[in-house]
């Protein structure tokens, strides 16, 4: 190579070299290899060069036009990954900074829903329907077809809420209980029957455990054979699985409701001694529940002969056993939606009780 | 009812230990509330010798006695009792006893400069009486140190049970000691009541006439009153008071000690008259209206005419089987008595306990019913403890009236027991427990006939009979069984409306609204306020003045709600509720309703304050966009019903709308609060609200089969295309997407609203909105000329339908 060549290679290397963005290393590529390019003009001046000359010098300015293309191409390669890297650099953001919650993270089921979904779950899969029926109810449904006797000390013990009374001079009343679900399914469904009936009642009572509108559960069946024993053991399955525990211990105890004969109360056992209540151990007992085999009067109310047909009943407080099993200290606070207690103690949107995947989380 | 284990074996013989009656009785259905053992509450007090009592000197009133308790050294205690004397015996309280009279536990003292160890106590600070004038003396020759209950035999336990409204015959040691008998516990001892002779002679006083006119209620069935005369009344015997007093009663004086003692003991209440009292004839009527009795619960009663009242000349003497009166009741002077004891009508006692609010011993008994073979064994039960304790000779009985005892015999196939429990009893233990009840069972197959004793008017039925049986010999041997499956894999059991309730539920709180549960009533002033306040839905008897009417909307209770979370400091809540309302008093006026609230900024996105936005305040769009997720959750999709700007009234008029499948299907309301409502609800911010009437949504229709219909999709690319037309302000956006839909329904696949805005340089009054159309071509590639002519169509449709024009 001649010493010129030797030359405007030093000069187009260190140009390249000194370039400090896209637009000086383009300018030093017009400057070489652009039309007018110092380059390019070497390449033009070979057609006036003698054979000898051109095969000397030809090779020789190609070689450097394709070294100086190859050191441009590099060196805009490294340019680029320079400025790559400073704008990444610049592109940093605070991935510290806290988000909003999802909307999945902040909504919430109060408990009454969530206890509704469970025992649903739990008496689906027994085979049990829910039933439902109107709060506002009449005497006949709530008490006569429900063998309370007019008068009876045991419809006092109610403290009903009651309507002022129509141009007929009859009252209706909210319902004290569940119980007349009972009738209405009767009065509309053939045996076998087997229902749940969760729902609003009401009482004019009120403390801390007492409010004067709470919710009940109440369970029904009737076909042509169920008896105690069966009752034993459908609410013992249902305590197990609803407090989600290996095994209960109940204890029946003869009582009495006006709307089923035999009648019982039902304790289980637990351990009272700390702060919560544990079900499924310890020595102390607490009610829970009331059950009995249907009155052969209510069956009659419902349209049936009991002496054909029979069945049992039963019938707990929802919040209560929400209480117990959630540990909620107060029931005035379920209906006050205080928006940090449904916070606390609801559930997750998609805390979905189910047997497959668990009733809770 | 209370009563104490010594008083149980007067009618119990048995071996059987104290917890095993206890746990019996919780069995047999005579649930055990609470068990006292009265000797461990004072079993800390000791018999003591005052060895010396000598004058404080510091103070008058006060002795400083040294008090020998058995433990081998004198203890100096200070005393100011006025019968503290030297060589007395007395009850002695060491430091760290507690004085259940006083509440407290006793500590070391030391009074004006004299220590003192201990306390010498009265009947009062140990409540076995109401003395306090001194400190209890006990006889010279009381064992000194050992314990005082051991020493005054007041160990006995006291046994509270809750008796069930059917039961009358337990409320009454012989009927639970009956029954406790019948679980083979023990023997059931029932001497036979003899009549007490009538030494004094014929009565005086005539037999009560009953004076009712016709179709009057008339509480009384029977009355067997007898005159004792000559008696002597005062307190009674110790171990009276002390009975008496174990179950919770005060003792007042031998004869109301002996009514309470045979209440107690046998059910059986009774009243005795001071007999010098009674002006001229006693005879029992119902009360005349406005007719007062000074009642021996210190309180003056209002009576009315279905009152029944026993009366002399003078007016009522007594409420009928509730309350006796003061001004003829007996006192340590009296000396002739007139016993009553009367079978009475349970309801009307019911009834007139109700009324009268009157809690008494024989209301609680005569409302559950009095065995009505006991009116005159329970009268001369009366006549002979009388004479025992306050002597006195009887007049002969006088008994008017007639009783209903009613003696069914109930036809019970032995069946029956294992029909309805799955208890295999055989006939000898089933004969054997209702005998021990004092039922009578004849016959010896598997149909027996079982007769039914007066004290048990609860039992009539055979279910009535099993309940018996089951309950004696327990129902833990009731062998548990499976209830068998009706079907392999449970069916479907939510209906379509509780299945609505549940999605709804879930889906507002994945949209991060808390779930709340407010009063069904609520104020009449809110009720009216959201289209409610019929006088059907009033309450007679509300708790609470806002708590009068049933709701109309959910809404009214939500506010409420967020008033008070506001007034805690909480004033961005997203708040909803699924639930029932009323319209009527029928079963089909209450309906089901899922409504929402939010306030302040408490949007989708998050309340308050945050770096990534400003913390926009709640607006119409928030509660339509709630409503369209709720209705989506059960398949209705919003932009396929009519969304029509006919706002609900409790929403601002300009922004507020209805969501609606026709003028008469209205699925729901959404829309910001009405300004008016946020001022009466002390709100701060703006509210936005949707209500769903979950009922009003159709069922979707049923398909043969649950295959969904086949992919429809076209392998053309689509074409999209902007305009913008200007409009009047108040044209709505659904007609120009209606409008540019129909333009031409083969080729429009969608139409999207992408910008809207108002300003000076649209116009006064107008709007710009533009629009995105997608085109799907479905069997060729579209041509400019194609997509020219569609625009040209969609341009025209819009402007017709709107009066718009295209934006240049």
């Amino acid at each position: 190579m001649s010493a010129s060549l030797t030359e405007l290679s030093a000069t187009l290397s260190q140009e390249i070299a000194a370039a400090s963005d896209d637009a000086a290393l383009e300018q030093v590529r017009v400057s070489a290899l652009g039309k007018k390019g110092s380059i390019s003009a070497l390449l033009a001046g070979l057609g006036k060069m003698s054979p000898e000359e051109r095969k000397e010098q030809g090779p020789a300015i190609n070689g450097l036009k394709n070294d100086i293309a190859a050191k441009i191409e590099a060196r805009r390669s490294e340019l680029r990954a320079v400025a790559l890297e400073k704008r990444l650099a610049s592109e940093k953001l605070d991935v510290t900074l806290p988000l909003r919650p999802a909307p999945t993270a902040t909504g919430r089921i109060h408990p009454v829903s969530q206890v509704i979904d469970e025992i649903t779950a739990i008496f689906s899969d027994m085979g049990f329907a829910i039933a439902e029926g109107p709060d506002i109810e009449t005497d006949y449904y709530n008490f006569t077809a429900l063998n309370f006797p007019e008068g009876h000390p045991a419809r006092e013990m109610h403290d009903t809420f009651f309507f002022n009374a129509d141009e007929k001079g009859e009252r209706k009343l909210l319902r004290t209980h569940t119980s007349p679900v009972q009738i209405r399914t009767m009065e509309n469904q053939e045996p076998p029957i087997r229902v749940v009936m969760p729902g609003r009642t009401y009482r004019n009572d009120s403390d801390q455990t007492h409010t004067p509108m709470f919710h009940q559960v109440e369970g029904l069946v009737i076909d042509k054979q169920s008896h105690i024993g069966q009752l034993r053991w459908v609410l013992e399955e249902f305590l197990k699985a609803f407090f989600e525990v290996e095994s209960v211990t109940l204890r029946f105890r003869p009582s009495f409701f006006p709307f089923t004969e035999p009648s019982m109360e039902v304790d289980v056992q637990c351990d009272r001694s700390g702060n919560e209540v544990k079900i499924g151990q310890g020595s102390d007992w607490l009610e829970i529940l009331g059950c009995g085999m249907v009155h052969p009067n209510v069956i009659r109310a419902g349209g049936l002969d009991p002496d054909i047909y029979q069945g049992f009943a039963w019938g707990m407080g929802i919040d209560r056993i929400a209480m117990l099993k959630y540990g909620m200290p107060d029931l005035r606070a379920f209906f006050d939606a205080d928006q940090r207690w449904i916070e606390h103690y609801g559930f997750r949107p998609l805390d979905l009780p189910t047997l497959f995947g668990g009733l809770s989380s | 009812m209370k009563f104490t284990i010594e008083w149980l074996k007067e009618h119990l013989e048995t071996d059987a230990t104290n917890a095993e009656i206890i746990d019996t009785l919780t069995m047999i259905g005579l649930e055990v509330e609470e068990v006292i053992d009265q000797g461990a509450r004072l079993k800390d007090f000791v018999v003591a010798h005052v060895v010396s009592a000598e004058q404080h000197p510091n103070a008058d009133k006060l002795r400083v006695c040294k008090v020998d308790a058995g433990t081998g050294e004198l203890i100096d205690v200070v005393c100011g009792a006025p019968n503290a004397r030297t060589g007395m015996k007395a009850v002695f309280a060491p430091v760290g006893t507690y004085i259940p009279g006083s509440g407290f536990t006793l500590g070391k003292g030391n009074i004006r400069g004299q220590a003192s160890n201990g306390m010498l106590c009265s009947g009062r600070e140990l409540e076995i009486s109401d003395d306090h004038n001194g400190i209890i003396e006990l006889p010279e020759d009381a064992p000194v140190g050992i314990s005082y209950p051991d020493y005054a035999g007041m160990n006995d336990v006291v046994i509270d049970v809750a008796i069930t409204p059917n039961r009358g015959d337990c409320a009454g040691v012989r009927g639970i000691a009956r029954d406790l008998a019948a679980t083979g516990i023990g023997n059931f001892k029932d001497p036979v009541i003899k009549p007490v002779p009538s030494d004094a002679g014929p009565s005086p006083i005539p037999p009560l006439p009953h004076r009712f006119s016709e179709g009057e209620p008339k509480a009384i069935r029977k009355f067997a009153g007898r005159l004792i005369k000559g008696v002597k009344n005062g307190p009674s015997p110790q171990w009276l008071q002390d009975r008496l007093r174990a179950v919770g009663l005060r003792p007042i004086n031998r004869l109301a000690d002996i009514t309470n003692l045979i209440s107690m003991g046998w059910g059986r209440p009774l009243h005795a008259y001071d007999a010098d009292k009674l002006v001229g004839e006693i005879h029992l009527r119902n009360a005349r209206s406005g007719e007062r009795l000074e009642g021996l619960d210190d309180k003056t009663h209002s009576l009315d005419e279905t009152m029944c009242v026993i009366a002399d000349d003078s007016g009522p003497l007594c409420l009928g089987g509730i309350l006796g009166g003061e001004p003829s009741s007996c006192t340590d002077e009296t000396v002739n008595i007139f016993m009553e004891c009367a079978s009475w009508d349970p309801e009307l006692i019911a009834q007139t306990g109700r009324k009268t609010g009157i809690v008494s011993d024989a209301r609680y008994r005569l409302e559950r019913s009095v065995d009505p073979q006991l009116t005159e064994p329970g009268l001369e039960l009366a006549t002979k403890w009388v004479i025992d304790l306050c002597g006195g000779q009887a007049c002969e009985p006088v008994i008017s009236g007639e009783d209903v005892i009613p003696e069914p015999v109930i036809d019970f196939p032995l069946h029956e027991v294992t029909r309805l429990t799955g208890l295999k009893l055989g006939l000898p233990e089933i004969k054997t427990v209702l005998s021990r009840l004092g039922f009578w069972v004849s016959g010896s197959g598997d149909f027996v006939k079982v007769a039914v004793p007066s004290w048990r008017p609860d039992v009539t039925i055979k279910a009535d009979l099993v309940e018996e049986v089951m309950r004696i010999v327990g129902v833990n041997r009731v062998p548990v069984e499976p209830l068998p499956r009706l079907s392999g894999v449970a069916p479907k059991m939510l209906t379509p409306i509780q299945n609505r309730r549940r999605l709804t539920r879930r889906t507002l709180a994945t949209r991060g609204m808390n779930e709340a549960v407010t009063w069904s009533f609520i104020s009449s002033e809110l009720a009216e306020k959201f289209g409610g306040g019929q006088a059907e839905l009033k309450l007679a008897n509300a708790i609470a003045s806002d708590m009068t009417d049933m709701r109309p909307s959910l809404l009214p209770g939500l506010l409420a709600a967020a008033t008070r979370n506001q007034n805690r400091g909480l004033s961005d809540v997203a708040l909803f509720e699924v639930g029932q309302v009323f319209v009527s008093d029928a079963p089909d006026g209450q309906r089901n309703h899922a409504t929402g609230i939010r306030t302040g900024t408490a949007g989708i996105g998050g309340a308050g304050r945050h770096w990534q936005g400003k913390g926009e305040k709640v607006g119409v769009y928030d509660a339509k966009a709630d409503l369209g997720a709720a209705l989506d959750a059960f398949g209705v999709d919003i932009d396929k019903v009519q969304v029509v700007a006919e706002p609900a009234d409790w929403s601002h008029p300009g922004r507020g709308g209805r969501v609606q499948l026709g003028p008469k299907v209205i699925l729901g309301w959404f829309g910001e609060l009405h300004p008016a409502l946020v001022v009466d609800f002390d709100l701060d911010g703006p509210v936005a609200a949707f209500v769903i009437d979950l009922d009003a949504i159709p069922e979707p229709r049923r398909k043969a089969t649950r295959a969904k219909p086949a992919l429809d999709i076209s392998s053309l690319m689509a074409v999209h295309r902007d305009f913008a037309f200007v409009m009047d302000k108040n044209v709505e956006a659904a007609n120009l997407l209606k409008a540019a839909r129909a333009a031409d329904k083969a080729l429009v696949a969608d139409v999207t609203v992408f910008d809207v805005f108002e300003g000076a340089h649209v116009g006064e009054g107008k709007k710009s909105v533009a629009i995105e159309v997608t085109l799907q071509p479905r069997d060729k590639t579209l041509t400019d000329e194609d997509i020219e002519a569609v625009s040209s169509k969609i341009v025209a449709a819009v402007e017709k339908a709107t009066g718009g024009t295209l934006r240049g």
